[in-house]
């Protein structure tokens, strides 16, 4: 099984036999990875309950619920990492949902597309139209993201409220750039997050 | 395990001296038991799964009933394939204190007199069943479950289960259920125990001598709780206005209309398997149930320790212990730690769905509980 280059790098960097929430997990396929190849304790939120159905039938503990509303009732540092993959943009209230993660887990994963890759930029620029790519493949009226940031905007986020980066990955494909050309080059990035 | 052993299998019985001390003060013993396995226990006694039953049910999750000759009431979650399979399982289904299948009820005869207890039974709670499953899991041998699982008031126990023994449960399977009653479930069982205390054949609670029981009260009562069983929709789905075997109205009060003929068929059957008594007395079981007055007001103390794994389903259209419950045991849950995977199903057929054809039930609970023996 080959995962998603994003969640082939967080699975690469959890340290094994760690405790783990994914929030927005899907049919588990990342904890599962992390539970069978890296013996890690790995809880999941997922909204849909096709999903949760799926992530269960293949024995993790996944919760049905909403990274909005559900990461309340976790207590402090109970992870050592919490996940949040693909997900942030989606949120009504992602600067709670970050410090909600923040809360819960000593570390935080965080992935999301980047709004400012080229093609993103020449979609808008020459088409004058709601870009859809590789990395953002659904029209504007039926898009989860409601929420859509650059990797630059997520920097200056992290900077604005103290949040330590330890470490980052900006992927175009299945290869990776530097951090410098990130802004422009990059799809989808990780970083690596703490207090 | 002897094959021969007289503990084991269908329509058993045993006798436990007690005494139990119950919630409300007094002293039980000795307490009859019925109960049903299926299967055979393992060498390690590590593939046990106790399964509770709900309000009106009984042990025969997967056997015949004796009286109305119908199947067992779990044969879709319960049997060869299914997700608790006897040839993987040793199952144990008990007959509920208070209930009239087996296990002493009111309608049990008093010790050393000779009549039933009747409403000289002492009130029970959720905790006094679970109490009583667990006496008897003594008896037969079997100190930890590898799971609890049970729908309704049988969700009920299972939560109970995980915070009175958290050490004899590995895995807990709760389905529309909820970790308290609300106002308006006490309200619905009160409509009912009014309706049987009204029939003045209740008597007290003395009908037994003249085998002339609260029939026509019990039969309400079955009615009006069998709403709640259904959904709107599913009852719309089911009948709509149509008309029972005629083609216009009767301008009387006949069971016009196909609803009307289905709830008194549903009262009319039940009052042939059910002691009007122990209706009174589980339903005020079920309405003092709130798990979290147990633990200091809080529901996440209820599991701090317990090391159980849960397994939380509801339904979208049960609106007799909605989501939103199964959502507030799941919260508390997660404020203890526990590892708990929650999922609300989508059926239209209401609280029963856990009793129907609902084949990603079935999907969960068999990956929920096939985690738990790799562990």
């Amino acid at each position: 099984m080959s995962l998603r280059p994003d969640l082939a790098i967080i699975a690469e960097n959890v340290a094994p036999g760690s405790r783990v929430l994914d929030v927005g997990c899907g049919d588990g396929e990342l904890m599962a990875v992390l539970r069978d190849r890296r013996q890690v304790d790995a809880r999941g939120i997922e909204i849909a309950a096709a999903n949760v159905s799926a992530a269960v039938a293949r024995g993790l503990s996944v919760v049905q619920g909403d990274a909005d509303t559900d990461l309340a009732n976790y207590p402090d540092q109970a992870f050592d990492y919490a996940i949040l993959s693909q997900t942030l943009q989606t949120a009504r209230a992602p600067d709670r949902v970050l410090d909600e993660l923040l809360r819960i887990g000593r570390r935080a994963f965080v992935s999301f597309p980047n709004f400012a890759h080229w093609r993103v930029r020449l979609a808008l620029l020459w088409g004058g139209r709601m870009p859809m790519t590789p990395a953002l493949p659904v029209s504007w009226w039926a898009t989860e993201n409601i929420h859509h940031f650059t990797i630059d905007d997520f920097r200056a986020f992290l900077r604005e409220r103290g949040v330590t980066v330890e470490d980052a990955w900006f992927l175009n494909g299945n290869k990776r750039t530097t951090a410098a050309a990130a802004n422009l080059r990059a799809e989808h990035a990780v970083f690596l997050l703490r207090r | 395990m002897s094959s021969l052993d007289q503990r084991f299998g269908l329509a058993r019985s045993v006798t436990l001296p007690g005494p139990l001390k119950l919630d409300g003060g007094l002293r039980f013993g000795p307490i009859d038991i019925g109960y049903e396995t299926y299967g055979q226990l393992n060498a390690d006694n590590s593939n046990a799964i106790l399964i509770c039953h709900a309000l009106t049910g009984d042990q025969h999750v997967a056997s015949t009933h004796p009286i109305t000759g119908k199947p067992g009431w779990w044969t879709r979650m319960v049997g060869t394939g299914r997700p608790i399979d006897p040839a993987r399982h040793f199952v144990i289904c008990v007959n509920v204190l208070g209930s009239c299948m087996g296990t002493s009820g009111p309608a049990s005869l008093e010790p050393g007199c000779l009549t039933p207890y009747a409403m000289r039974f002492p009130v029970i709670t959720i905790r006094d069943m679970v109490r009583v499953q667990a006496l008897l899991l003594d008896h037969l041998g079997i100190p930890t479950l590898a799971a609890v699982i049970g729908g309704s008031m049988g969700g009920m126990q299972v939560l109970e289960w995980a915070a009175t023994y958290p050490r004899r449960v590995r895995s807990a399977v709760v389905i529309a259920a909820a970790a308290r009653h609300s106002a308006q479930n006490i309200a619905f069982n009160e409509v009912g125990r009014q309706a049987i205390m009204a029939d003045p054949r209740w008597r007290g609670g003395d009908y037994y001598a003249e085998a002339d029981p609260p029939s026509a009260g019990l039969a309400v009562a079955r009615m009006a709780a069998h709403i709640t069983y259904l959904s709107e929709a599913g009852l719309t789905e089911k009948f709509g206005r149509r008309l029972q075997a005629r083609d216009a109205k009767s301008f009387g009060f006949d069971a016009d209309f196909q609803v009307e003929s289905y709830l008194r068929h549903q009262g009319i059957s039940f009052v042939e398997r059910f002691d009007a008594n122990s209706y009174l007395y589980i339903t005020r079981a079920m309405d003092y149930f709130d798990l979290a007055e147990e633990h200091g007001g809080r529901l996440a103390n209820a599991f701090k320790g317990s090391t159980a794994r849960f397994c939380v389903v509801s339904f979208d259209s049960d609106w007799l212990y909605p989501t939103s419950e199964a959502r507030a045991v799941v919260h508390a849950l997660n404020a203890a730690g526990a590892a708990v995977s929650f999922v609300e199903l989508s059926s239209a057929f209401g609280h029963d769905s856990f009793l129907l054809d609902t084949p990603e039930l079935n999907r969960v609970v068999d990956g929920f509980l096939r985690a738990g023996e790799l562990r």
